[in-house]
C-alpha cells in the first residue's frame, strides 16, 4: 500500500477565463475508516494564492506550516505579495531539498498573478517537479479518475459559475468511485475582486 | 548562526531529517511513492555548423500521463542546451544548479562557457551521488573548440558521441539515426533527422508521446523551436459537457471580498556623481 | 565440512544456497472495454492497442468476440488468457446450440461465463469482461466481472487498464449522479455513441495503454454494426 493512500484524498484545480477554481474533499481517514469529515487541504497564502495539499495528513499540516513561514519571510524581505508562480518554484525547491526523505505530499498551487490577474495553475510530484499545464491539475489517491472527468468536462475560457460547476461535477464523481475519498468537499473559485467558498452537498460515504 | 537563531532558514544542500521517519514506514509496509518519470526519448546529433537536440514533451506517473507537454530541453548556458530523461525532478534539479555554476564561472573567468566544464560538473556531481539521482543527460553545445555532444549517464559515466539518444524509447531513435546519420549533415536535414527519430519514439513507445521540441544550437546563434511539431493532436470531443448553473448541490457558501493592493513601483533615482 | 549454505559478504556470487527462480505466468497486454445499455440496444467499444510493457505489439488487435447474434464479450487484460477464454466460450454456446436446438441466451451465457471463471479459482484468468447483449424482451444488458467471476449487471460499465479513469464520466452522464435535477428522458443511441467516443477521448490522453483506435460494435433487435473511431497513436 503507498504511503500517499494512508490518509486519503482528491483535489483539482482549474483555469477558466479570468478566474482560477481549486477544490478538495473533506475526508480526513486512517486506512479505512474515517475520522473527520472537516479535514482542511487547501490554504490560503495570500488574497489570490491558495495551495492544495493532498497526500499524508501530518505533512499536508507540516508543510503548510513550513510554506506559511517561508513566504512570511519573502514578503517581509520584498515588501510585496508573493506570485504564484514563485510560491510553486519555493515549495518545489523545499520538497527537492527533502529528495531522499521526502515529504509525501503532492501540492498544488492555484492562484492569479499579480497585477495581470492571469489565471495560474500547476502541481508537483512529491520531490518537487513542477507541471504546468494550460487545462487543469489534479491530485491525490482519486487522480486516475480526476484525469478521466477532466478531460473529458474542461473547456476554455469557462466564466467563474460555469467553472464552478465543471470542477465541482469533476471532483464529486471522480472521489464517489475512490473509496478514501469523498465525505464532502470545498471549492474556492478565485476571481479578480473576490473568493468564493462553497461547501458541496456530497454523498457521506 | 542564523541557522541556530532560526531553525526553520535551512542550511544548503539536501536535507535527510525525514529519512529515519520514511524508512519506519516502509518497514510498515507503505511503499514510497514513485515520482514523476519522463518516459521519453531523447536525441542529439552533431551536424555541420553545430549540434542538434531533441525531446519528446511527455511526462508520466507510473502509467499514467502526468505532463503531455512538459519542457525537457534545459537551458544551461547561452551555447549549451541539456536534453534530461529519468526522474524529472533530479533533471530540472541539477541542470537549474549546473547552470548557475556555470554562469557565475563564466562571470569569474570572463569567457564563453564550454561544454567539456558543464559535462565534468553534472558528471561528478551525479557520480558522488552514486546513482541515486536519477538524471540521464543529452548535453550539446558550440564553444570555441568546436560542436561537442555528450551522453551521461545517472551514475556519472559520460561519453562523448557524434549522435546519442537516451530514454525509453531510445532503441526507436537509435534506430533511426544509425540509417540516417551522415557525418556534416546540412542543417535541414539534421532537423529533419531529428524530428524522425523522435517521432520514431512517440509512435513505437509507450513512455514517450505529444510533441517534438527541437534545439538548433550553432556558433553564436541559437533556435529553441519549442513545440518544432504537434505530432499528436487531442481528439475532437463529440459533445460538450458544460452543465447548467445549479447542476451541483450547494451546502454553503462565502464570499470573500479581497481588497485592491495597489503596487506602485518606484523607478530608482539615479546616483549623482559629483 | 559442512557446504557453505550462507552468503560470505565479501564474495556473494559464491554461495551454494539454493537458488529459486520464478517465472511470472501473467503478462498485462493493457488496453479497455466500455459498455453502455439504452432501452433497445447496446453499445460496446474496446480499444485496438495491444501491447507490453512500453512497446506495441499491434495497433489493430480486436478486443470484441461476438458470441452469438445477441451477445458479444469484451474483454482487456492478458491476451492469451483472453484467447483460450473465447474460445472455451464460444464452443460451450456451440454445444449448446446443438443440445437445445435454440441459441443461448445473454442471461445464460452470463451466468455460464461467471461460473467458468470461478472454475480457475485458483489461477485466474488476469482479463477484465464485460460481457452485453439483448435479453429475451429485447432490453440492452450489460455484465462486468472481475478476474474469478463475480458478475454484476449494470447499465454502463467501464473496465480494463483505463477503467478507473473512464467509469466516474459514465458515472455522472448515464447515471445521472451528483445531478440536482437528473434528466428523466431515456438514452438514445446517439447519445451513448457520443459519449462513448468521448470516454475514450479521454482515456487516449492519460492512458499510455490505450489509444491507436477504437472498434465499436451496437447491437440491436436487427443485428451488430461495427464502427470504428481514431485515437492518439503516441
Amino acid at each position: 500500500m503507498s504511503i500517499l493512500a494512508y490518509n486519503g484524498g482528491a483535489m483539482v484545480a482549474m483555469k477558466g477565463e479570468n478566474c482560477v477554481a481549486i477544490a478538495a474533499d473533506r475526508r480526513f481517514g486512517i486506512q479505512a475508516q474515517t475520522v473527520a469529515t472537516n479535514f482542511e487541504k487547501v490554504f490560503e497564502m495570500g488574497p489570490h494564492l491558495f495551495v492544495g495539499l493532498p497526500g499524508l495528513a501530518t505533512d499536508t499540516q507540516t508543510v503548510m506550516e513550513k510554506l506559511r513561514f517561508r513566504k512570511n519571510l519573502y514578503e517581509l524581505k520584498e515588501n510585496r505579495r508573493i506570485s504564484p508562480k514563485v510560491f510553486a518554484a519555493m515549495i518545489s525547491n523545499m520538497l527537492y531539498e527533502k529528495r531522499f526523505g521526502p515529504f509525501f505530499v503532492e501540492p498544488v498551487v492555484a492562484g492569479l498573478m499579480p497585477g495581470t490577474f492571469e489565471p495560474y495553475i500547476c502541481n508537483m510530484d512529491l520531490i518537487g517537479c513542477i507541471n504546468q499545464p494550460t487545462d487543469f491539475v489534479v491530485g491525490g489517491t482519486a487522480s486516475a479518475q480526476l484525469y478521466g472527468m477532466c478531460e473529458a468536462l474542461w473547456e476554455p475560457n469557462l466564466g467563474p459559475d460555469d467553472l464552478f460547476e465543471t470542477i465541482s461535477q469533476a471532483l464529486m464523481n471522480a472521489f464517489d468511485r475512490d473509496a478514501i475519498s469523498g465525505w464532502g468537499a470545498t471549492v474556492y473559485i478565485i476571481e479578480k475582486d473576490k473568493v468564493t467558498v462553497k461547501n458541496l452537498k456530497t454523498r457521506m460515504d | 548562526m542564523s541557522y541556530v537563531l532560526c531553525p526553520e532558514i535551512p542550511a544548503p544542500g539536501f536535507s535527510f531529517d525525514n529519512c529515519k521517519r520514511n524508512a519506519t514506514l516502509e518497514s510498515k509496509g507503505f511503499a514510497v511513492p514513485k515520482a514523476i518519470k519522463t518516459g521519453t526519448t531523447i536525441v542529439g546529433i552533431t551536424y555541420k555548423d553545430g549540434v542538434i537536440l531533441g525531446a519528446d514533451t511527455r511526462a508520466t506517473e507510473d502509467t499514467t500521463v502526468a505532463d503531455k507537454n512538459c519542457e525537457k530541453i534545459h537551458y544551461l548556458a547561452p551555447n549549451m542546451y541539456c536534453c534530461g530523461a529519468g526522474t524529472a525532478a533530479d533533471t530540472e534539479m541539477t541542470t537549474q544548479m549546473v547552470a548557475a555554476q556555470l554562469e557565475l564561472h563564466k562571470l569569474y573567468t570572463n569567457r564563453e562557457s564550454r561544454v567539456a566544464t558543464a559535462n565534468q560538473l553534472l558528471k561528478q556531481y551525479l557520480f558522488s551521488y552514486q546513482g541515486y539521482i536519477g538524471a540521464a543527460l543529452i548535453l550539446g553545445g558550440v564553444d570555441i573548440e568546436g560542436p561537442h555532444l555528450y551522453m551521461i549517464h545517472p551514475h556519472g559515466s559520460s561519453v562523448d558521441l557524434p549522435y546519442g539518444t537516451m530514454g525509453s524509447g531510445s532503441l526507436a531513435a537509435i534506430a533511426v539515426f544509425e540509417l540516417g546519420w551522415k557525418p556534416d549533415m546540412e542543417e535541414e536535414a539534421g532537423v529533419q533527422l531529428v524530428r524522425d527519430a523522435i517521432a520514431a519514439g512517440i509512435f513505437n513507445d509507450l513512455g514517450s508521446g505529444s510533441n517534438v521540441d527541437i534545439c538548433v544550437i550553432r556558433k553564436g546563434s541559437v533556435d529553441y523551436k519549442r513545440t518544432y511539431d504537434e505530432a499528436n493532436k487531442k481528439g475532437v470531443k463529440q459533445g460538450s459537457y458544460k452543465y447548467p448553473r445549479g447542476t451541483t448541490a450547494v451546502l454553503s457558501t462565502k464570499v470573500l471580498d479581497v481588497e485592491e493592493v495597489s503596487v506602485t513601483p518606484i523607478e530608482a533615482e539615479r546616483m549623482d556623481v559629483v | 565440512m559442512m557446504m557453505q549454505t550462507e552468503m560470505n559478504a565479501y564474495y556473494p556470487d559464491y554461495s551454494t544456497a539454493p537458488i529459486q527462480r520464478q517465472i511470472n505466468p501473467y503478462a498485462d497486454n493493457g488496453g479497455s472495454v466500455v459498455a453502455i445499455a439504452g432501452n433497445d440496444f447496446v453499445v460496446v467499444g474496446a480499444d485496438t492497442r495491444l501491447s507490453s510493457g512500453f512497446s506495441i505489439y499491434t495497433r489493430n488487435q480486436n478486443k470484441l468476440f461476438p458470441m452469438s447474434d445477441t451477445t458479444v464479450l469484451g474483454c482487456a487484460g492478458c491476451w492469451c488468457d483472453t484467447l483460450t477464454l473465447t474460445r472455451i466460450l464460444k464452443s460451450r454456446m456451440q454445444m449448446y446450440q446443438q443440445e437445445h436446438n435454440k441459441q443461448m441466451s445473454t442471461t445464460a451465457c452470463a451466468q455460464m461465463l461467471s461460473t467458468m471463471l470461478y472454475y480457475k479459482r485458483f489461477f485466474p484468468y488476469y482479463i477484465s469482461n464485460i460481457l452485453v447483449g439483448l435479453d429475451n424482451e429485447g432490453k440492452g444488458c450489460v455484465y462486468s466481472y472481475d478476474p474469478i467471476g463475480h458478475c454484476e449487471k449494470a447499465t454502463y460499465r467501464a473496465g480494463g487498464s483505463a477503467g478507473a479513469l473512464l467509469q466516474p464520466l459514465l458515472d455522472n452522464q448515464i447515471g445521472q449522479k451528483n445531478l440536482v435535477k437528473p434528466s428523466s428522458e431515456d438514452l438514445s443511441q446517439e447519445k451513448a455513441l457520443a459519449i462513448l467516443k468521448d470516454v475514450f477521448i479521454a482515456a487516449a490522453e492519460r492512458d499510455i495503454y490505450t489509444g491507436d483506435s477504437v472498434l465499436i460494435n451496437i447491437i440491436t433487435k436487427d443485428g451488430t454494426k461495427v464502427e470504428t473511431f481514431e485515437l492518439r497513436k503516441d
